[in-house]
């Protein structure tokens, strides 16, 4: 209990003093996961906008799919991508094992399905308000994604926030693929798993109140933005 | 430009789910002025329009235009009975059917404010879409329909829940859209509005028309006993 006390002193001592490895640690994750975001929502919300105005054969269970994508377990995708990048691998040329190009590649495979099925969510009920109204218009496909996208990207930056969340609290797949290496590919999660199987409390400690105030910050985020997207005359 | 009228429909059904919505009806809009479709609740008034539209698939006969379908629609506009907002300001509402149609972001503002103006909606330009009052909103998808200078106009009950006031205003707006040339087909269940408005009248019952004339022989003599009954208030079926 003692100990656990003193690595929590330590630990807010180590916050308060920006103590240099733990910013370092905490900016790599902001940069991974910021970047594996971008990409996912670059990708996730034509996609989900697409799913919402075009009806196809096969459409629910492309949904079905996505949102089945939305369960894969993280460990994984990383075995996935770590087999892919890996020397004999098909991508093994890139070079990119063990880099925070490989752990941003995990990431976005973790964060897409989650994006498209948040964003498709929120687009349909869009797309169900304007549906007869662009219709009328004669617009095209590409017009109907694009207002929806624009019209919706309340929607789509909540979508981009649970993404954030799941990708920067994520652990098993950027251990695989990333290595956990010093300086290079250490973040958020794997250091926290590092520095308690070491015994080094306070480290894991003021890590570990980083990434949960992320968490509460991404999480009141996407509060607010529901809210107010309910609330507000836009 | 060659116009798109007359506009024929030709024994023609919508249907939904094996539900037969309207029809088979025939009737032609040679314009210019106003038919007026009335009819209780429920007998296709709503369903005649948009399938004139497009917006219900024409399941048997046809609806054509004096110029291919894909073209005329592009000088069609329809105001819904409930008014569709777009989560944007005023003037980007009125500006939306410009921009689909690449106008330039600045020239469609221009042309949007302009016809904020005239509906008497200048003040709000700015303001959310979603701020507007029930007339308001109505008044603004107006201005969203006429910004393109449709030759034809569809409107659906545009006035079924307005106070007297809002409905002057539209029906005001709505003269002065048929002066301009616009030909109006619209629905309403509002006899006084029908009289006021109408040149034409198609009198629509359980989905077929079952009468349709002139405004004054319509209202003076109708040729019809459900016509004459729905004419003195009569409850039709
Ligand atoms: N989405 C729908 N699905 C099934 N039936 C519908 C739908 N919309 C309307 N109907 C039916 O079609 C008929 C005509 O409706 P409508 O065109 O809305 O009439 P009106 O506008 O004159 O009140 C009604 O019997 C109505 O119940
Ligand atoms: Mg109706």
């Amino acid at each position: 209990m003692n100990e656990i006390f003193q690595g929590l002193l330590e630990a807010v001592g180590l916050i308060l003093s920006f103590d240099r490895d733990l910013v370092d640690i905490t900016l790599r994750s902001l940069q991974v996961s910021l970047t594996a975001v971008a990409i996912a929502t670059a990708i996730g919300a034509p996609v989900g906008s697409w799913l919402a105005v075009t009806r196809f054969r096969g459409r629910r269970q492309t949904i079905a799919i996505v949102n089945a994508l939305m369960g894969l377990p993280p460990v994984v995708v990383g075995l996935f991508v770590y087999v892919m990048l890996s020397r004999s691998g098909p991508l093994g040329v890139l070079g990119l094992l063990f880099t925070p190009t490989a752990m941003i590649i995990a990431q976005v495979i973790i964060a897409t399905p989650l994006i498209i099925s948040i964003s498709h969510q929120g687009l349909r009920e869009l797309w169900a308000q304007y549906h007869d109204l662009l219709i009328s218009l004669n617009t095209t496909r590409w017009q109907r994604m694009r207002t929806l996208i624009w019209d919706g990207r309340r929607a789509l930056l909540t979508a981009a926030l649970a993404g954030f969340g799941r990708a920067v609290g994520e652990v098993g797949a950027i251990m695989i693929v990333g290595g956990n290496i010093d300086q290079a590919t250490r973040v958020l999660t794997t250091a926290i798993a590092l520095e308690t199987s070491k015994g080094n409390f306070s480290l894991a400690i003021g890590l570990g109140l980083v990434l949960i105030a992320l968490a509460i910050a991404v999480n009141m985020a996407i509060h607010n933005m529901l809210r107010t997207e309910r609330a507000s005359l836009w | 430009m060659k116009s798109i009228l007359p506009g024929v429909v030709s024994n023609a059904s919508a249907r939904r789910r094996g539900v037969n919505l309207v029809g088979p009806v025939d009737l032609t809009v040679s314009g210019p002025g106003t038919t007026m479709i009335i009819g209780p609740n429920g007998s296709g008034k709503t369903s005649l329009l948009r399938m004139m539209h497009g917006l219900e698939r024409v399941r048997s006969g046809t609806v054509s235009w004096a110029v291919p379908t894909e073209q005329a629609r592009q000088h069609q506009a329809f105001v819904f009975q409930t008014p569709i907002l777009m989560r944007r300001s005023v003037v980007d509402c009125i500006a939306y059917p410009l921009i689909v149609r690449g106008v330039p972001k600045k020239q469609a503002r221009v042309a949007a404010a302009e016809w904020a103006q005239r509906v008497n909606l200048g003040d709000t330009l700015k303001q959310p879409a979603s701020s507007l009052s029930g007339g308001e909103r109505q008044k603004m998808t107006l201005a969203r329909a006429l910004v393109i200078k449709p030759e034809l106009l569809f409107l659906d009950e545009p006035c079924a829940s307005l106070d007297g006031r809002s409905t002057r205003e539209i029906e005001d707006l709505l003269a002065q859209a048929r002066a301009d040339g616009t030909t109006i087909v619209m629905s309403t269940h509002d006899l006084g509005q029908a009289r006021r408005m109408a040149d034409d009248v198609v009198l629509l019952l359980h989905g077929r028309i079952h009468e349709t004339g002139k405004a004054q022989e319509f209202f003076h003599n109708p040729s019809t006993d459900e016509g004459k009954s729905f004419l003195a208030g009569g409850i039709v079926e």
